[in-house]
C-alpha cells in the first residue's frame, strides 16, 4: 500500500485538456513489469491519488508512460509537473487485455476519447506479433479533430498494410477531411469476421454500450467482447469496496472484463 | 443488357426484398460519380434521389453564418445517402459533397414515389427500410449532441 517513487522524465501535452507523463522505473528498478490494460495508482504529494491506466509500450519497462485527461485537483496538480519532479506510485494493478486468447483471430479495437490511452499497450503487443494475429482493425472516435490522442502515431498505423484504422469525430469544420460521426456509426466500415474476432472496447460507458450492440447486431457474442471498465478506485487492491460493481472489484477482478461475465451488473444504474 | 440489378439485389439495404419489386426499383436507378469537392445535393434544392455509396466518402454540412461549412455526418461505402425525397416538402436540410471520388448508384425518388402509389406493398418495404436508417441516424445525433467523450470530475 506504500508508493514508491519515481521521476518524471518528459511531460508532453497531447490535446487542449490531456497529457502524457513519461516516468523513470520505480525507486531506481531495473523496469517496470505490466500487461496491456492494467493501471498505476498515482500520487501526486499533497493533492492525492488517482487511478491511471498505462498507456505505454509493454516491451519497453524502462519508460513508464501514462497518458491523463485532467479532471480534479489530482490531475490538473499533475500536469504542472516538471521533469525531474518526484511522484508516488503502487501498481500495477487489475486484469488485462486478452493480448494471447486472441491470438489467431481477428481483434478489433474500439476506443473512445481517452479511452485510447489504455487499448494503446494492447495494440503495441498485438502489432509486436503480428503475425500471430488476424486482421486487425482499430477504430477511434473522439469529439473534434482536436481531441485526437497520439495523432502522429495513428498517422503511423494507418500507413501500415496489416492495421486498418478509422477516426472519426463528432464535429468538424470543412477543414477535416475524415469521417464524421460517433464511433458506432464506422463500425459498419470495419471488415472483420463476426464468428472469429476479438473485441477490444474502451470509452465512456454510454459510448461502450451502444458500440456493444452495434457488435451484437452483427451477431458477435457478447464472451467474444472485452470492455475496459471505470470506477472511484481508492485502494486498488479490493480492501475498499468503493469500486465494486456486483460482486466484482473493478480494482482487483478488472479493469479488463469479458462482457459477458459484467453485463447484468454493468446495466444497473444503481450501482 | 447489363443492369445494376444484380448489383441492388447484393446490397444490404435491398436484401430480401422480392423480385417483382426489385425490377420496379432497378427501372429508378443509375450509376453515378462524383469527383472530390463537387456537390451531390445542395440546401433547399429539390430532393428526389437517394444514394447507395459504392465507393468513397460524402460530407453531409450545414453552412452556419460566421462559422462557414460545418460537417455534422459522413457516410462512406455500403451506407444510404438522404431521405428528404420521402417527405415532403422533399427538399435537402443539408449539403452533401464528396470528400473523394466517390461513386454510388442514385435512386430517383420521384420515381420510386409514383411506383410505392401504384404498389403500396413496395413502399411499404422501402419505408421498412428507411425507418432503420432514420433511427440508425437519429441514435447517432443523439449521442453526439450528448457529447459521450467528455469527462467530468
Amino acid at each position: 500500500m506504500t508508493p514508491r517513487m519515481c521521476r518524471v522524465l518528459r511531460t508532453r501535452r497531447e490535446t487542449r485538456d490531456t497529457y502524457t507523463l513519461e516516468l523513470s522505473p520505480p525507486d531506481g528498478a531495473d523496469g517496470f513489469r505490466f500487461a496491456p490494460g492494467q493501471f498505476n495508482m498515482l500520487y501526486a504529494f499533497g493533492a492525492g491519488e488517482v487511478p491511471v491506466s498505462i498507456s505505454g509500450d509493454p516491451a519497453k519497462p524502462n519508460s513508464l508512460i501514462h497518458t491523463i485527461r485532467e479532471v480534479g485537483t489530482v490531475t490538473r496538480a499533475m500536469r504542472e509537473l516538471k521533469a525531474g519532479a518526484v511522484l508516488g506510485i503502487r501498481g500495477p494493478f487489475g486484469s488485462a487485455w486478452p493480448a494471447k486468447e486472441a491470438m489467431g483471430h481477428d481483434v478489433v479495437i474500439v476506443a473512445g476519447g481517452i479511452g485510447l490511452a489504455p487499448l494503446r499497450p494492447a495494440l503495441y503487443a498485438i502489432l509486436a506479433n503480428r503475425q500471430k494475429y488476424a486482421r486487425v482493425v482499430l477504430m477511434y472516435g473522439t469529439r473534434t479533430p482536436e481531441d485526437i490522442l497520439f495523432r502522429k502515431e495513428l498517422e503511423r498505423w494507418r500507413a501500415r498494410l496489416d492495421l486498418s484504422v478509422h477516426v472519426t469525430v463528432d464535429r468538424a469544420m470543412a477543414e477535416w477531411r475524415g469521417s464524421v460521426g460517433v464511433v458506432t456509426t464506422i463500425i459498419p466500415r470495419a471488415r472483420f469476421d463476426p464468428r472469429n474476432a476479438i473485441i477490444l472496447v474502451c470509452g465512456p460507458e454510454i459510448m461502450m454500450r451502444f458500440t456493444i450492440a452495434e457488435f451484437e447486431k452483427r451477431d458477435v457474442r457478447l464472451d467474444q467482447i472485452y470492455i475496459s471498465t471505470e470506477r472511484n478506485m481508492k485502494c486498488a487492491i479490493g480492501l475498499c469496496g468503493h469500486c465494486q460493481l456486483g460482486p466484482a472489484f473493478i480494482c482487483k477482478d478488472g479493469p479488463v472484463f469479458r462482457y459477458d461475465r459484467i453485463q447484468p451488473f454493468f446495466e444497473i444504474r444503481e450501482i | 443488357m447489363e443492369t445494376l440489378r444484380p448489383i441492388l439485389a447484393e446490397h444490404p439495404f435491398f436484401k430480401g426484398l422480392d423480385e417483382h419489386h426489385l425490377d420496379l426499383i432497378v427501372g429508378c436507378a443509375s450509376n453515378v460519380r462524383f469527383n472530390a469537392g463537387e456537390f451531390i445535393f445542395r440546401q433547399g434544392e429539390e430532393a428526389n434521389h437517394f444514394y447507395l455509396i459504392r465507393e468513397g466518402l460524402v460530407a453531409l454540412e450545414m453552412f452556419v453564418p460566421g462559422r462557414g461549412p460545418v460537417k455534422v455526418q459522413t457516410a462512406g461505402e455500403g451506407e444510404v445517402l438522404g431521405w428528404s425525397w420521402l417527405v415532403p416538402p422533399y427538399r435537402w436540410i443539408f449539403d452533401a459533397h464528396a470528400m473523394e471520388l466517390t461513386r454510388a448508384i442514385a435512386l430517383d425518388g420521384k420515381c420510386l414515389r409514383e411506383k410505392s402509389e401504384q404498389d403500396h406493398d413496395l413502399g411499404y418495404h422501402l419505408l421498412k427500410r428507411f425507418a432503420t436508417i432514420v433511427q440508425e441516424n437519429l441514435d447517432a445525433a443523439r449521442l453526439q449532441i450528448l457529447n459521450i467523450y467528455e469527462v467530468r470530475a
